[in-house]
């Protein structure tokens, strides 16, 4: 269990250290060393479960299985690359005077701070903490959102908070029912928030009770994980936020909030015994998936186009865990990792992009691979993984979503079709014209940092190749978990 | 089942229920902002005292601290917060104009029933008093929503935001007698984090768009190019 506590004490020690901080470049180290240390930790962990099966801490508020433990490494593993890009990146900003080093001593902290949620999102047992450790991670993001000050960033900022508080809260409401439904179990007590606690005796919760429940909470954590049509916010913050923020926010919190939503889901299933929360999760998810893919036509800013690109795909594995079938199970956890390392990838190019251009309009954005090849490979190189072409991970992952769905509901695969043709459109006729064209007068390289671009998209590509045989047996293992069966 | 067959404190805690009803409707209904931070303050003093009392009747001590801390949070802290925000940025002075006041009341009362007819399904196990404070919270978390909905000021969002908060809170310690402990903390931390940072938000949309009128926010939309 050491790994855990050592998971959650790193950033929060890195939080403290870096609020601290006044060199700038001295921060931005401490942050990379930080997330290194978390990264290890996570390993460590993984490896541990990995042989020796699910633990629970003395006190029974962290629990780590399978199905955590491999997000853990994720955020961890994305926790890091990331910060070994915002180094530079911040310090440019810092250099073109966009802000001030108050700014960037907040902007570290709350790095870790927001790590440290994600963290603890994952690591927690009790349902009660989880939902405070999201409304957490809101907190720490939101002033981040805002950190350039621009009359735009005040805006979106504003209008996260707002719209994810209210949407957040009625996940609480939903953390409460479930709570008094297990209050009428006898003999629970005390403990009756506790997902382990929740999850052995889901048989004898009401299902009335946790049908209600199940909306409230679906509504709660789908505003943080986009879905149509409480997406409002997702666009705005992405966009008017520094570029690594985006590429976490995109890359871990997403991913997060479905996992809050897939463990309540295990809980309810089990009272319910039918499909209703599944239902639901298909009908949401199938929603934002063909509604994103629409709104990526409608992009004129870069950075929005790739977040509308996130709400199409966090859609599809929203679909896929719905489905609930082994084979849906397995592929909606593959399209986990892939979407959130193929992502973040694209928003640190995107970044570069911007910065070499001067602007994050893309009517702006012309002639990269002529400018500074190594930006533009990388963005059309992450595009078109992210599209969905083989032999990228992204591909393999919603070709078993699309197998999945064949298999259990065949007359939604035309839908599917639809919605990766439509976004595979909307994503190339935008990148087309930045990526080659004529590059516009005075534009010069910049420092790019492309070491995390590379290192996630030559993942991105082994594991459209293979799935090595380690996240193969994870996948397994809570693949089993959450559905109860094996996807071969 | 008829009220007067319930013991004294059922009754209190349907009378407080009640009351932290009315409390919704008037900040629904109250278009200046001091009152209308005033009107949250009392609904967090009724709060405190909805939870001292089910602390006092469950002889639980840990409820106690929560009463404590809902007392002081909801009812001093954040109202004297928010009222030195609002006399700071000038706007005690100012009406929030409210329109069709008539509709709107109307609204919030179809969302009451609209929230009874949502608990029904708890009923069915549990007695009078949990049915009706369930709908009662649910209501005023409802009409926290519609309050946000029908302001322009970006201060009268907050409050409605607090008070969804607070709606949530009479759920947990009415119809379960409290989270347990670590979450309650958690969620008072959270409230009050929020709180700082909305005042801080409050500096920052006066200085970039020179109003507190949200109606002012619209530059980021999905529209093709101004």
């Amino acid at each position: 269990m050491i790994g855990v506590y050592l998971i959650l004490a790193l950033p929060l020690a890195g939080m403290a250290i870096l609020a601290l901080q006044r060199d700038s470049r001295k921060a931005g180290r401490i942050n990379v060393l930080c997330n290194g240390l978390a990264l290890a930790a996570s390993v460590w962990l993984a490896l541990d479960v990995l042989w020796r099966g699910p633990r629970l801490s003395p006190g029974k508020l962290l629990y780590i299985d399978s199905f955590n433990v491999y997000l853990v490494a994720l955020t961890a593993f994305v926790g890091l690359t990331t910060s070994i890009f915002s180094g530079p990146y911040m310090a440019h900003e810092r250099e073109i005077g966009r802000i001030g080093s108050r700014r960037l001593r907040l902007y570290y902290s709350m790095y870790q701070g927001f790590m440290l949620a994600m963290y603890l999102v994952l690591t927690t047992n009790s349902m009660g903490v989880m939902w405070v450790a999201m409304e957490g991670a809101t907190l720490a993001t939101v002033l981040l959102v805002s950190l350039y000050r621009t009359p735009e960033s005040v805006e979106a900022a504003w209008k996260y908070f707002i719209l994810c508080g209210v949407g957040i809260a009625q996940a609480l409401f939903g953390t409460i029912l479930l709570y008094f439904a297990a209050e009428q179990v006898q003999g629970l007590g005390g403990d009756a928030l506790l997902w382990t606690v929740l999850h052995e005796h889901a048989a004898a919760l009401n299902p009335s009770i946790l049908a209600l429940a199940f909306v409230f909470l679906l509504v709660g954590y789908g505003t943080k994980i986009g879905l149509v049509p409480l997406h409002q916010w997702l666009p705005d913050a992405h966009s008017e936020g520094p570029t690594p923020m985006s590429a976490i926010l995109s890359g871990l919190l997403l991913n997060d909030a479905l996992y809050a939503v897939v463990r309540c889901k295990m809980v309810v299933d089990g009272s319910l015994g039918n499909h209703t929360a599944g239902n639901l999760m298909m009908g949401f998810g199938m929603l934002s998936f063909l509604v994103a893919a629409l709104f990526l036509h409608r992009q004129s800013d870069i950075k929005r186009l790739f977040s509308y690109s996130s709400i199409e795909h966090m859609g599809l594995m929203t679909f896929a865990f719905g489905v609930g079938s082994p084979w849906a199970t397995f592929a909606a956890l593959f399209h986990m990792t892939t979407h959130s390392l193929t992502k973040s990838a694209i928003f640190v190019t995107v970044g570069h992009a911007s910065q070499l251009a001067g602007t994050q309009r893309m009517d702006k954005i012309r002639g990269l691979i002529r400018t500074q090849p190594a930006v533009g490979w990388g963005l059309l190189i992450g595009t078109v993984a992210i599209a969905g072409f083989p032999p990228f991970g992204v591909f393999a992952s919603e070709f078993l979503v699309l197998v999945a769905t064949m298999q259990d509901y065949p007359w939604l695969t035309p839908l599917l079709l639809l919605g990766v043709g439509t976004a595979f459109a909307g994503l190339f006729r935008h990148l087309q014209p930045m990526v080659y064209g004529d590059a516009p007068e005075g534009l010069r390289p910049i420092k790019a940092n492309l070491l995390p671009v590379m290192i996630h998209l030559a993942l991105v590509l082994w594991l459209g190749l293979a799935i090595p045989a380690f996240l193969g047996d994870w996948f397994n293992q809570a693949t089993r978990l959450i559905s109860g069966g094996l996807p071969l | 089942m008829s009220i007067t067959d319930l013991d004294y404190y059922q009754q209190a805690v349907l009378l407080l229920a009640g009351l932290i009803g009315l409390t919704s409707f008037l900040m629904l209904g109250q278009s200046r902002l001091v009152r209308l931070v005033w009107i949250f303050g009392l609904q967090g003093l009724l709060l405190a005292a909805t939870t001292a009392l089910v602390a006092a009747v469950l002889d639980s001590p840990h409820l106690y601290i929560s009463a404590l801390l809902t007392f002081c949070l909801k009812g001093i802290v954040i109202p004297n917060l928010l009222n030195r925000q609002i006399v700071r940025l000038g706007l005690h002075r100012e009406m929030d104009t409210i329109e069709h006041p008539a509709r709107i009341m109307m609204g919030g009362a179809a969302l009451m029933v609209f929230s009874y007819y949502v608990s029904l399904p708890v009923i069915a196990q549990s007695q009078l008093v949990t049915l009706n404070a369930v709908a009662v919270s649910l209501a005023v978390v409802l009409l926290g929503m519609l309050l946000m909905i029908t302001r322009r000021q970006a201060m009268a969002h907050v409050v409605g935001f607090m008070s969804i908060e607070n709606g949530l809170f009479f759920a947990a310690v009415v119809s379960t007698y409290g989270m347990p402990m670590v979450v309650e903390l958690g969620i008072a931390f959270d409230v009050l984090v929020a709180a700082v940072i909305f005042g801080v938000f409050f500096l920052h949309i006066r200085s970039s768009i020179d109003s507190l009128d949200v109606d002012r926010l619209s530059r980021l939309s999905e529209a093709e190019e101004k």
